[in-house]
């Protein structure tokens, strides 16, 4: 899923301040999972701009709704003509919600309320680690299932660096060496030796670093186009 | 000849290698960089010229190894991945051995968050680079040496003739992993490996053994690192914090015993301690160079260069070899 955290109240306020409608919109798959921009916390934010637009005597006119997904059109098509009559809408998707939103709403302003992170996943409640560096070449059967692009600090490809301390990355001991477990998990599935080769320089192409990406499922677009 | 430089004359002459360590300053005052070359010149072999080290900003590894070029100082420079892409750093090889470099060392650098760890402000929100990693780094460079072709496989009219080198911490973890670590670097292209610094030689050469179990030690020269220890505390530092190193206990009470032998003369314990530190240093040498399959050994005298000389003669490694026509 993509993680993000909600922006810190004060930045809000400050992009919000100067707008007499705004709506608060929600997305209630990953980012309602992490909590930070599900219905929930639609409903938290507006009442706390309600309380601080009160407090600083703005004249603001908060709303706040959610939808399943702001990046789909099926879901966006109920709500847009509703969207475009507020001044502002500050949407609490992640990014691409923001993206997809602005690309479809006219002349009205989409500003974010989240600052979105990382593909991750949930090993507790409440707590989200990074697990895929999204870089369109995985290799993850070549480091145990372990993403040595996302979760190594350097994303390196041959192993760990001097710095790996007690299984700590030496940015922080709250990160766990990547190559580390990967040389564990590498021993415990008995192909360790998968290890001993070099690995050639990465094609970053794929990545980001080749621009931006797309990916067009043909026998999909097909289907479109006949219709 | 791979390179014709000095450090790879020595090493094939079989005599014990010595290589040490100049860090450029934090400004553009070449005076700083002639001043410690001159500390070192004539006691080593060849001497790494840091690049960005613990990721602070100073004048880069190539200039100041231009500069100690010039004072007859031969220099190893020193190659980050963290700061160049692809483009970047061959580019950069081709300057530097146009500049007429020969030695490199290439490394995955310290993290940018390192930048201000101790009292600098550093750039810890600096965007790095890994566009490749050390193994790759140094094949990029044995290509460019060895078949005249970039990485991307242009060809090059007169190829940069670099003596390559890579780091290797043979104490760090995983520990069992890392002869294979060092295994990769040799395969991918290493002529000669600097490690970490050594204090635990008991486990230095338990790893050593591994390392001539693979056959490494016939096919790269390993120098041994050795860091001049300069006060008890620098060394309960690097034994609690440093990844990869581990200080007995004895030499923390060595220190100690200087320290304490100064009584409350705080200028007198930094002298003792001093050196006891450079004694330490001379037997570690002494030791490493004992151990079968090194082949030398690389003494980092931190901001301290001035003692090299007394270490080196100290040794009995002085007069260096002279290979020059």
């Amino acid at each position: 899923m993509i993680v993000g955290q909600q922006k810190k109240f004060d930045e809000i306020w400050e992009m919000v301040k100067g707008f007499r409608k705004v709506m608060v919109l929600g997305c209630n798959t990953c980012i309602a999972v992490c909590h930070a921009g599900g219905d929930k916390e639609a409903d938290a934010l507006a009442s706390m701009l309600k309380i601080k637009a009160a407090n600083e005597k703005v004249s603001m006119d908060v709303s706040h709704g959610a939808i399943q997904r702001q990046c789909e059109n099926e879901f966006f098509t109920p709500v847009l003509e509703d969207l475009a009559k507020y001044d502002l809408v500050l949407s609490i998707a992640c990014g691409v919600g923001v993206n997809f939103l602005s690309a479809r709403i006219g002349k009205t302003p989409v500003y974010p309320g989240v600052n979105t992170q990382f593909f991750g996943g949930v090993p507790k409640p409440g707590f989200f680690e990074e697990l895929c560096g999204g870089c369109g070449s995985c290799v993850l059967n070549l480091t145990g299932g372990i993403c040595p692009i996302a979760r190594c600090s350097k994303s390196l490809m041959n192993g760990p660096c001097g710095g790996t301390n007690k299984g700590k990355c030496e940015v922080s001991q709250d990160i766990d060496c990547a190559w580390f477990l990967i040389v564990e998990r590498m021993k415990q599935l008995g192909t360790l030796e998968k290890l001993f080769e070099v690995q050639p320089p990465r094609d970053w192409s794929g990545s980001f670093h080749g621009g931006p990406r797309r990916v067009v499922v043909e026998h999909l677009r097909d289907i479109e186009e006949k219709q | 000849m791979k390179s014709g430089s000095n450090l790879e004359k020595v090493i094939k002459s079989g005599q014990p290698a010595v290589t040490a360590e100049l860090g450029p300053p934090m400004s553009a005052d070449a005076h700083e960089v002639i001043k410690k070359a001159n500390q070192l010149k004539g006691f080593c072999d060849a001497a790494n010229i840091t690049d960005c080290q613990t990721a602070v900003v100073r004048i880069s590894s190539i200039a100041a190894a231009y500069i100690a070029l010039r004072e007859g100082l031969e220099p190893v420079m020193q190659m980050t991945c963290r700061d160049r892409n692809r483009i970047a750093m061959q580019a950069d090889f081709l300057g530097a051995a146009a500049l007429g470099l020969k030695n490199c060392l290439c490394i995955a650098g310290d993290h940018q968050s390192f930048s201000a760890a101790g009292r600098l402000k550093g750039h810890p929100g600096a965007k790095n680079v890994y566009d490749v990693d050390t193994c790759q780094l140094v094949g990029i460079m044995k290509k460019m040496r060895d078949e005249g072709l970039q990485q991307g496989g242009d060809k090059l009219e007169v190829a940069p003739k670099f003596f390559i080198g890579a780091s290797w911490t043979p104490m760090g973890d995983p520990i069992d992993f890392r002869p294979y670590n060092l295994k990769k670097k040799v395969d991918a292209g290493a002529d000669f490996i600097q490690t970490q610094g050594i204090y635990d030689m008991e486990l230095f050469k338990v790893q050593m053994e591994k390392a001539r179990n693979l056959g490494l030690h016939e096919r790269t020269a390993v120098l041994a690192g050795i860091i001049v220890p300069k006060s008890a505390m620098m060394l309960k530092y690097m034994d609690s914090s440093v990844a990869g190193v581990s200080v007995p206990k004895e030499l923390i009470q060595r220190m100690l015993k200087a320290k304490d032998a100064a009584g409350d003369d705080k200028k007198k314990a930094k002298e003792l301690q001093e050196q006891e530190g450079m004694k330490i240093t001379v037997e570690l040498i002494q030791q490493a160079l004992e151990i079968p399959g090194i082949k030398g050994v690389h003494v980092q005298a931190i901001e301290w260069e001035s003692a090299i000389e007394h270490i080196v003669k100290a040794a009995g490694l002085y007069p260096r070899p002279d290979f020059s026509e």
